[in-house]
């Protein structure tokens, strides 16, 4: 069984099965993840050993009506069986929590930048408050922790770029929307063009619904400002009517 | 007035449901008038002069069946008919489409409805599957294609795993308690005749204007409340498939707790038994969640109600708290009863008493508890509190320490054992085994939030959810279902063509589902209807091996059908089990026992020297003697019991 174990999880651990890991999130949680297939060949492999050794050693020849031996069970080994997995699971849930504060860790205010993402059937806004600037295409500094404030204007929607590993549903609040929980934070660490998705199912035009996400060096991400400003005239902000 | 008319069965039903949906029709049609009202109002989520009838015709068709007839005479103080049990039992197979009292009939009438609705359902899933295995639009375009995958997870949940779980049930569990029936056997033909309401309104929708629901089974407010007119007949639908499994599950808890023969106290029962009554107790309190919160929608759509109009003070996110309070126990009622077919199939075929055997009864009251303490792990990204995610995902994993009991306790069982690997339903056991396997680990990753957060809503979680209720649930409904078959209809089927269903369904269900979760963890959302480019090798994969998939199930129609009609007789016990329903002739005689059988002992004592289950009434030196009231009159004039207690 540990043999199978190592050589499975091995084996398994050679695959990048999230993708291409482009924020500083899709650290712990794949780190999790390796953890959890680990964890997972083990289980499967005891099952495994166990199920595989069972029905070849104890198939039935042609003909044999014999019955089993006449076991009605074991009170240590099932205390075992409720206590082991018990205890994987709560190191399991522990670990999560550890990770799950770990990627929510909101980062000092001068390192991060507030981004309202509005979704609506089937299209993505994204305004910068600070500065002043609307876009259909989200644009970040590399290294710079987004501060998403999520909004819908008719369905659910959900955010998700799954090189960065975060993903939120955006919910169509009335004036006292302080129920939901609308602020997500990531910060991206590789520069590129991801795809923003929409994994909420929204309607007809949902599998088309995505945005670029370009994540940039600072110089060409303040060009890009500046570009959006001259090329929207007035100051943007119109984009997001509805 | 004809006596096709007159007397309850189709003709009238069909009769019923054209004066039912005339009545509501008409009703609407007044109202609207008398109210000054626009008599037809067809903006999308309205059409009330269609939804009523939707209401009245399926109530018309069950008056005309024949449901509601014996208790309309009593409530209108109408000197009751006595029972001549003439609605009981079949003679010919024209009493199968007849309202039946009997338990087998209904058992029966259960499992091919809910097979044909399986079908319907996996037939959506092949053309879906034929439009996914290129990216861009081929087959169907993206609005059909949203219908598709709604109504075919709409059918199978509502219609094929829940219902048929009840049918195998209510065929079998009886027997095995030794009962001459179930304790209402009037609602419980009515709970049958609900079920084909739900799938005709399922599958009614892609005929109305705007085509079939489209909100995804889930139909998440408010997507659904804004959703074209068929949004609506799923929300009658969930009516009448929850309605008729609430009736059941009382049916079964009342039959359990007060209709067991004497001497079987709560430590004899068969596991198929101790499944079903967790199953009811997770039904009889979840589903009028559904039943409700479906009913809210209607309401936002019809009446302007606004419980999920944010802009005017609804709230959205609670549509999804109520709707997975029941869902999620949900998936606990499409998988607790086919556990308690998996421990009659392996203690059977394998010879051995199941490993465990109180832990593993304990265990299903542990998930019927833990069931109801989870559903938010549904909605990690939702938006819903946030602290509300940790409890939840400590509760989830532990539902996979009383999961993983049974696991083992099955692997134990099989050691020592004398393992008839020939049998399909043990194929299908075993095959559960390891797929249910793989589902509960993925499960337990799915059940971490930082995980969730990256999976949620992706093919990971298709693959998931079909790895549990294809591997799981369908892979034990197989097994129920080829194990009960000679019971059930008297003949054996092929295991020849049994082993080759078994084989393709398992190698098409891998191939299938395995490499869905990789193109999720990857990027691929669900629910689809096209995809970028790097996902299009894996998919046309995932295609071909479900198009074998699809291809494996007609061996099984095939081998059902032809063996039922021309298999070799069945004897009484081919599988030489222990249990009550083996130890009646095959099929069982109309009222199951002559004399209600004496349980001595528990129910897998396969190698015990001498050791017994129960004693039956026409066994020599058997002394049996009524014991309950339930049984009373059983030994009166070489007739047949009465098939009721006395409830």
């Amino acid at each position: 069984m540990i043999a199978l174990t190592v050589v499975s999880s091995g084996i398994m651990l050679q695959f990048d099965w999230n993708g291409v890991a482009a924020s500083e999130e899709a650290g712990p949680i794949d780190t999790l993840l390796d953890v959890m297939i680990v964890l997972s060949c083990f289980v499967f492999s005891i099952v495994m050993v166990m199920f595989g050794y069972a029905v070849w050693r104890y198939r039935a020849k042609p003909g044999d009506e014999s019955d089993g031996e006449p076991i009605h069970g074991n009170t240590k080994l099932e205390i075992a069986w409720t206590v082991i997995p018990t205890v994987i699971v709560l190191f399991g849930a522990g670990y999560s929590w550890v990770i799950l504060d770990d990627i929510e860790e909101v980062a000092p205010a001068a390192e991060r930048m507030q981004v309202n993402v509005t979704a609506q059937q089937f299209a993505w806004t994204f305004e910068y408050p600070e500065e002043g600037v609307t876009s259909k295409e989200l644009h970040v500094p590399v290294g710079t922790q987004l501060d998403l404030r999520l909004t819908a204007l008719d369905v659910l929607h959900s955010f998700w770029v799954p090189e960065w590993r975060i993903k939120r549903d955006l919910v169509p609040q009335g004036a006292g929307g302080d129920e939901v929980d609308d602020t997500v934070v990531v910060t991206p660490n590789e520069e590129g063009t991801y795809n923003v998705v929409c994994t909420e199912y929204c309607g007809a035009g949902h599998a088309t619904m995505r945005a670029l996400a370009v994540v940039e060096s600072r110089d060409e991400f303040d060009a890009w400002i500046d570009e959006t400003k001259a090329t929207a005239g007035g100051g943007g902000g119109g984009a997001a009517a509805g | 007035m004809p006596v096709a008319l007159r007397e309850p069965g189709l003709t009238r039903a069909l009769f019923g449901a054209l004066v039912g949906g005339a009545f509501g029709f008409g009703l609407v049609v007044a109202l609207r008038a008398i109210s000054g009202l626009e008599i037809f109002q067809t903006e999308h989520t309205g059409y009330p002069h269609v939804i009523v009838p939707a209401i009245t015709a399926p109530l018309g068709f069950l008056a005309g069946i024949g449901g509601f007839d014996y208790w309309l005479r009593w409530a209108a103080g109408k000197p009751t008919i006595p029972d001549d049990h003439s609605q009981h039992g079949a003679h010919s197979w024209r009493d199968y489409f007849k309202f039946n009292t009997d338990h087998k009939v209904i058992g029966i009438q259960y499992i091919v409805t809910t097979f044909f609705f399986f079908f319907a359902g996996g037939l959506i899933a092949m053309i879906m599957r034929a439009e996914l295995a290129q990216p861009g639009t081929q087959v169907v375009d993206p609005n059909v294609f949203n219908g598709l995958f709604s109504t075919h997870a709409a059918l199978m949940i509502f219609v094929f795993v829940i219902p048929v779980f009840a049918g195998i049930a209510n065929y079998v569990l009886p027997l095995m308690i030794g009962a001459p029936d179930m304790a209402f056997p009037r609602l419980n033909a009515l709970s049958f005749w609900m079920l084909p309401m739900a799938g005709i309104l399922f599958l009614a929708s892609y005929a109305v204007p705007g085509g079939a629901f489209d909100a995804g089974w889930t139909g998440y407010a408010p997507l659904s409340t804004g959703a074209p007119l068929g949004q609506s007949f799923f929300n009658l639908g969930v009516q009448f498939a929850g309605a008729s499994s609430v009736a059941t599950a009382l049916n079964f808890l009342v039959t359990i707790i007060t209709m067991r023969a004497p001497g079987m106290n709560f430590w004899r029962m068969p596991l198929l038994v101790w499944a079903n009554l967790s199953t009811s107790l997770l039904v009889v309190a979840a589903t009028p969640f559904i039943a409700g919160v479906q009913f809210m929608v209607l309401f936002d759509r019809a009446l302007s109600t606004n419980f999920f109009q944010a802009a005017v003070g609804g709230d959205v996110l609670s549509y999804q708290h109520i709707f997975w309070f029941y869902s999620h126990p949900a998936v606990y009622i499409m998988m607790l009863p086919g556990f308690g077919i998996i421990s009659e199939v392996i203690s059977t075929h394998a010879r051995k008493p199941i490993f465990g055997y109180r832990l593993m009864a304990l265990a299903l009251l542990g998930i019927v508890v833990l069931s109801y303490t989870v559903w938010a792990h549904h909605m990690f990204v939702s938006g819903m509190f946030s602290w509300l995610r940790v409890p939840m995902m400590i509760t989830t994993l532990l539902i996979a320490v009383p999961t993983g009991i049974k696991i083992f306790s099955w692997l134990a069982t099989l050691f020592n054992s004398v393992l008839h690997l020939y049998s399909t339903a043990m194929l299908f056991s075993l095959g559960f085994i390891v797929t249910f396997v793989v589902g509960g680990i993925s499960g337990v990753m799915l059940g971490m939030v930082p995980l969730d957060i990256h999976v949620s809503d992706t093919y990971f979680i298709v693959a998931h959810i079909h790895f549990v209720l294809f591997g799981g649930s369908v892979f034990t409904i197989f097994a129920g279902i080829y194990h009960w078959f000679p019971k059930m209809t008297g003949r054996m089927y092929d295991e020849k063509l049994g082993r080759v269903h078994f084989y393709l369904t398992l190698v098409g269900m891998l191939g299938t589902f395995i490499p869905m979760h990789w193109i999720g963890m990857e990027g691929m959302p669900r629910r689809v209807a096209d995809y970028s480019a790097q996902f299009g090798d894996w998919n046309l994969v995932i295609s071909l091996f479900a198009f074998l998939l699809g291809a494996a199930q007609l061996v099984f129609v095939y081998n059902m059908i032809v063996s039922w009609r021309f298999g070799p007789r069945a004897t009484a016990n081919p599988w030489r089990a222990k249990t009550i329903e083996w130890q009646v002739s095959s099929p069982p005689p109309i009222f199951n026992f002559d004399e209600i059988p004496r349980v001595v002992g528990g129910p897998y004592e396969f190698g015990v020297p001498g050791a017994r289950h129960a004693i039956m009434g026409d066994e020599e030196g058997a002394e049996v003697k009524p014991a309950t009231p339930a049984v009373a009159g059983a030994s009166g004039g070489g007739g047949h019991p009465p098939p009721r207690s006395d409830s």
